[in-house]
């Protein structure tokens, strides 16, 4: 007899699918936010070649890159505790994606850094801007226009890539999707509709970022 | 309670490590078979297998690896056949591949000027031959670094086919852990495993490109 799909079963626990979709984003908000900070400092560090901590992000960016987030999740939530560090689900799975958008920031946002025309720091430093005022108008910001597509695409990658935090019971998107095979027998059915609201975000997600890089990053033309 | 000594630990990983090596290298392969049949839909004079290639594509890049598994893992067996979390990692693996590498190479093609496929339509080459004979071998070239690139993602990809229980290195890290009481030790030996199986692949990558570029400037 051929299979019966019953998605029914799927919307009856539709509060708890937009609940799990709303944990996700705000991993991702808050993750992305704290990730982009940590790769604008190493972005800054790298290419400045701010010894010796230029090192310390070279080892970090490499060590994060060549390494499965899952690993990286692991190692934060199974094995800092027995270093005496104890953390929640929660603070685990931020503080994972965090580390790890930090490290692909850095590398992202450096070659915007390093990408900007020498002649415009010089024709700034003549018109007698102090170096802070040339670093935030002349360099990071147009280092951030040139970059925004591609950091837009790693916050994507790294909130698809957030599903594998229900394996540590953080409650997001995956780990209601787990839930609900687990009570309503439909696995294939709940991951489908899993599945297309994980692509609902992402098109969201990138979507809202990208213009929030058009208004607040690109918009407004160097004054 | 069995007792595991640092080698114990290192020979069951490279276990793990050796079935995560073969899972990445049938995903490569069979993901660039695939992938190549994706890049022909994509690309070709077919506007609806256009659509449908490129469907295809923001799918797979717009819904997280562990879905497509679950996917893959759950929607063979509704056929009533029983299948092996291998089979299922292969799969699963291999269509996410496909994808992003049809892509990576859709990039590539493109940066082939239209001209070569007027050139090559002109000396009456069916479309097969002209992306055959003229645009796949100058677009090999721009490949080569991307492709080597995406490897790594291949090889980090594979675990998370650990949650479907196929028992590669995260999966047998998982284990040991849970044996041991170990988890900081092993989870970092577990990460030192992928980072030698990936740091070689990111820095071979990175040496073809600087090569490329040095040879088209």
């Amino acid at each position: 007899m051929a299979y019966q799909f019953d998605f029914a079963a799927v919307w009856a626990y539709h509060e708890m699918l937009a609940q799990g979709a709303m944990r996700t984003l705000a991993l991702t908000a808050v993750g992305a936010g704290i990730g982009v900070a940590v790769g604008t400092l190493g972005a800054v560090v790298r290419a400045w070649r701010l010894a010796p901590f230029d090192r310390v992000f070279g080892v970090y960016v490499e060590l994060i890159r060549n390494t499965p987030f899952i690993v990286q999740l692991f190692f934060i939530f199974f094995g800092l505790p027995s270093l005496g560090v104890h953390m929640s689900e929660w603070q685990a799975a931020v503080l994972a994606m965090a580390v790890n958008l930090g490290a692909y920031s850095t590398e992202i946002i450096r070659a915007g850094i390093v990408a900007t025309p020498r002649g415009q720091i010089e024709a700034a430093a003549s018109l007698a801007l102090s170096r802070f005022e040339i670093f935030r108008h002349v360099v990071l910001r147009p280092a951030l226009q040139r970059v925004w597509p591609a950091l837009v695409s790693q916050i994507v990658i790294v909130m698809l890539g957030s599903s594998v935090c229900s394996q540590i019971s953080a409650e997001e998107l995956t780990f209601a999707a787990n839930f609900i095979q687990s009570r309503n027998f439909r696995a294939f059915e709940t991951y489908v509709v899993v599945a297309v609201l994980y692509l609902l975000l992402a098109l969201l997600v990138r979507q809202l970022l990208l213009w929030i890089g058009r208004r607040f990053v690109v918009g407004r033309p160097a004054t | 309670m069995m007792e595991f000594s640092i080698w114990d630990l290192i020979r069951n990983l490279g276990v793990g490590a050796a079935w995560t090596l073969g899972l990445s290298l049938t995903a490569f392969v069979l993901g660039g078979v695939v992938g190549l049949l994706v890049l022909a839909a994509r690309v070709g004079p077919w506007p609806r297998l256009n659509r449908l290639a490129k469907a295809y594509i923001v799918v797979f890049q717009g819904t997280p690896l562990l879905m497509q598994l679950f996917l893959v893992f759950f929607g063979i067996a509704l056929a009533g056949v029983d299948v092996p979390a291998w089979l299922a990692a292969a799969i699963g693996l291999t269509l996410f591949t496909s994808a992003y590498l049809a892509e990576i190479w859709r990039g590539c093609v493109e940066a082939i000027p239209k001209g070569q496929w007027e050139a090559a339509a002109s000396l009456a080459l069916s479309w097969g031959e002209q992306l055959r004979e003229v645009i796949l071998p100058q677009a090999l070239r721009i490949a080569v670094a991307p492709t080597m690139g995406f490897s790594v993602q291949v090889v980090k990809g594979t675990a998370v086919t650990s949650i479907i229980g196929f028992a590669e290195l995260t999966k047998t890290g998982s284990i040991l852990a849970n044996a041991t009481f170990q988890p900081f030790l092993v989870y970092g030996l577990v990460a030192l495993g992928y980072f030698l199986l990936c740091f070689p692949l990111s820095r071979f990558a990175a040496r073809l490109e600087r090569t490329f570029h040095a040879r088209s400037h």
